[in-house]
């Protein structure tokens, strides 16, 4: 089931996330990046394994650690480090930042700032692919902290309810900022709150790639199916602080040098040596290939021009004739596959079917 | 032309454009076997099916940002609010994801949704159920805020709410619902932002919308008019973006403005709409603006407490002899 190739693109795409996230952390040390950016080291097997588990025109969006959800999606490494240095060819032309990313070309529907508050719009993307009679399934990453909202709630008893086709990934990586999610959660195992809301709920090790790739391929199954919604919870860890500007005083030394030894990239390195599917120097060399990416990243972005002034006043609503913004067509030149929603179709969902009514006996019937 | 129920214009409106466009759908509290709380989708169930008309779950929040979601990849949702003091709970849906998604996806996603629900007094309802909370939402860029005063309005600017392509808070006045006027019969739209001049006159400029424009401001025209004060009776029905050349049209001409509105005076459309005329018609003013809202206060549940609270006919007058020194 799990194939060289798979194994190399997966341990490609976790590498591409580590370094671009450690890059983005140095450039934050140079105030290239500034404001409030958190960056995805240590989870990377979360968003590489449910990535390869689905379809590249599946909906994703996740909160605002969200830097690596595009990324594996094959979005361009410059173009969002440009976003992050406040640039003009970023892929919101640096409208954005750290905390809003937005790959519409491959169905990267964005990172959203306020906890929880992508929560529902997962449901409304499911609900118009069930809608439109699509097989296409949502998937919705949020922190462990988020499912203390009230958007948790709502949405999980809607989603259930109305059987919408949509994954719900809590990467639990254990503190809400700097609170031990434990500290405030009456039922910490998130996934287990699942059985109020008539739902499958489980949970992975979130730090091991082939486990969530596994997992995700079969839930994938089951959405598609109509089976209604999961919530998948992922046990993590993040080994830097929430943000750039936290130096987590809230966990020990001894804890984070633990999580490292769970390190979901060595763990993957280990199985491709073991299973013979790469040597050490070929994995090294697609080490090297990934950093290239991440430092012609930088280049470009470094070399990028702020956005012109006159941007202040656009986007904010769109005009009649207004066209959506294709990024890399627009940045790069590059041929863009955008993705089109039919206007015209039959709804033929029966959201909630009616029992048929009582037809009255005639009076005088046989 | 048909005389319709403010009710079933919009009816109308929502049965036009859900039958012309496959992707309208409605959702909110009460909306399907209910009929709508206040029957405004009477009759769209059993036309349009159980995914079209959805009853939702006591979830404002969640279902206002399932609307955005949907509206995020393709559908165009109106999500009925059963009152507008309710929304509240869905404030962080409309205002950080709905009025900010083209901005923060740097054009590349849109967000073509309709919040729409009863706003303002409904009637001995005390305080939690009498907000006019239209200026709350004009704050925001991002969004536009309509709020008609008659049947035709509400039926015109529905239609054009759906189909425009940003977040619409389309504030319907509970008041008004079995109000009863001429609706046009078939296509019928309003272009969001225009204004409309009900009632002409060169010696005061009266500037309003919603239900005010019946309950309070044309009676007290009309009987001003009695005394040989004539108004300028503008009734803005979209407050953002509001008809600035309308409104300064009218100030030119009368040289003195009344602002009625039925919500509260602190940092309100009548505020803006103070400000916009000082800044731009300050050399056509002969007396400073007026002002007649909403007294400061929460809304009581005591008959003439209520009463006392919203603008009337009497504060409308007095507000008029002040600007014009009588």
């Amino acid at each position: 089931m799990h194939g060289k190739e798979l194994l190399l693109t997966m341990y490609r795409k976790m590498l591409l996330a580590r370094r671009f996230e450690e890059k983005a952390g140095q450039a934050y040390g140079q105030k290239k990046i500034q404001g409030f950016c958190h960056l995805y080291i240590g989870q990377e097997a979360v968003v590489v394994g449910i990535n390869e588990a689905i379809r590249p025109d599946d909906y994703v969006m996740t909160g605002y650690r969200d830097h690596v959800h595009p990324l594996v999606r094959g979005a361009d490494a410059g173009m969002f480090m440009a976003e992050l240095f406040g640039k003009d060819t970023g892929y919101s032309k640096g409208k954005g930042g750290s905390m809003h990313f937005f790959d519409v070309e491959h169905h990267f529907y964005g990172g959203y700032g306020i906890v929880g508050g992508q929560i529902p719009l997962a449901a409304g993307m499911a609900y118009a692919s069930k809608y439109r009679g699509e097989d296409r399934i949502t998937v919705c990453s949020f922190g462990d902290a988020a499912a203390n909202q009230g958007a948790f709630h709502e949405t999980f008893n809607m989603a259930s309810k109305w059987k919408l086709p949509v994954l719900y990934v809590v990467e639990n990586n254990k503190y809400g900022m700097g609170t031990d999610i434990a500290r405030v959660s009456a039922e910490p195992d998130i996934h287990k709150r699942a059985s109020a809301y008539n739902m499958r709920g489980e949970s992975v090790d979130g730090m091991d790639v082939l486990a969530v790739h596994d997992t995700v391929k079969d839930i994938a199954a089951y959405l598609r199916a109509g089976k209604g919604p999961v919530l998948l919870e992922a046990y993590t860890y993040r080994f830097r602080g929430h943000s750039m500007s936290d130096a987590a005083t809230y966990r020990t030394k001894d804890e984070v040098e633990q999580e490292k030894q769970r390190d979901p990239i060595l763990k993957l390195k280990a199985v491709l040596l073991e299973k013979k599917f790469a040597s050490e120097e070929q994995l090294e060399a697609i080490d090297a290939e990934e950093k290239k990416i991440v430092e012609d990243a930088v280049s470009f972005a470094d070399q990028s021009p702020e956005p012109p002034l006159e941007d202040v006043w656009t986007h904010h609503f769109v005009e009649p004739g207004d066209q959506d913004e294709r990024p890399r067509a627009r940045v790069r030149g590059a041929e863009v596959k955008w993705p089109t929603y039919p206007t015209d179709f039959k709804v033929t969902w029966d959201l909630e079917p009616r029992e048929p009514a009582v037809t009255p006996i005639k009076k005088g019937a046989a | 032309m048909a005389e319709l129920a403010y009710r079933d214009a919009l009816n109308q409106a929502l049965k036009e454009e859900m039958a012309r466009d496959p992707r309208v759908f409605l959702m909110g509290e009460e909306v399907a076997r209910y009929n709508g709380a206040y029957k405004v989708s009477q009759g769209l169930l059993d036309t349009f099916g159980s995914a079209r008309v959805v009853d939702a779950p006591i979830s404002e929040l969640g279902f206002a940002g399932l609307g955005v979601g949907a509206a995020m990849v393709g559908l165009r949702p109106v999500i009925e609010m059963m009152t507008w003091n309710f929304a509240i709970l869905a404030m962080d849906q409309i205002v950080n994801n709905a009025a900010k998604l083209r901005h923060m996806s740097g054009g590349q996603l849109r967000c073509p949704i309709v919040f729409r629900g009863p706003g303002g007094a409904g009637g001995r309802l005390s305080s939690q159920h009498s907000q006019a909370l239209e200026a709350n939402y004009a704050h925001f860029p991002g969004l536009k805020v309509i709020a008609p005063g008659t049947p035709a309005d509400a039926k015109g600017l529905l239609k054009s709410a759906i189909r425009d392509e940003n977040p619409v808070v389309f504030i319907e006045a509970e008041l008004l619902y079995g109000v009863r006027g001429e609706v046009p019969e078939g296509e019928y739209t309003i272009p969001i932002g225009k204004a409309d001049l009900k009632r002409e006159g060169s010696d005061v400029t009266l500037i309003t919308w919603s239900r005010m424009v019946t309950a309070c401001v044309l009676p007290a025209a009309d009987l001003l008019a009695q005394q040989g004060i004539h108004c300028d009776v503008i009734d803005l029905r979209t407050l953002k973006p509001f008809d600035q050349e309308a409104v300064a049209a009218s100030v030119r001409k009368t040289n003195r403005v009344v602002v009625v509105e039925e919500g509260w005076p602190f940092a309100s459309v009548g505020s803006e709409l103070s400000d916009f005329i000082q800044r731009e018609c300050f050399d056509d003013l002969d007396a400073p603006v007026k002002r007649v809202h909403g007294l400061e206060v929460n809304m009581a549940y005591a008959a003439n407490l209520e009463r006392a609270i919203q603008p009337s006919v009497e504060r409308i007058v007095e507000a008029v002899n002040a600007v014009l020194y009588r």
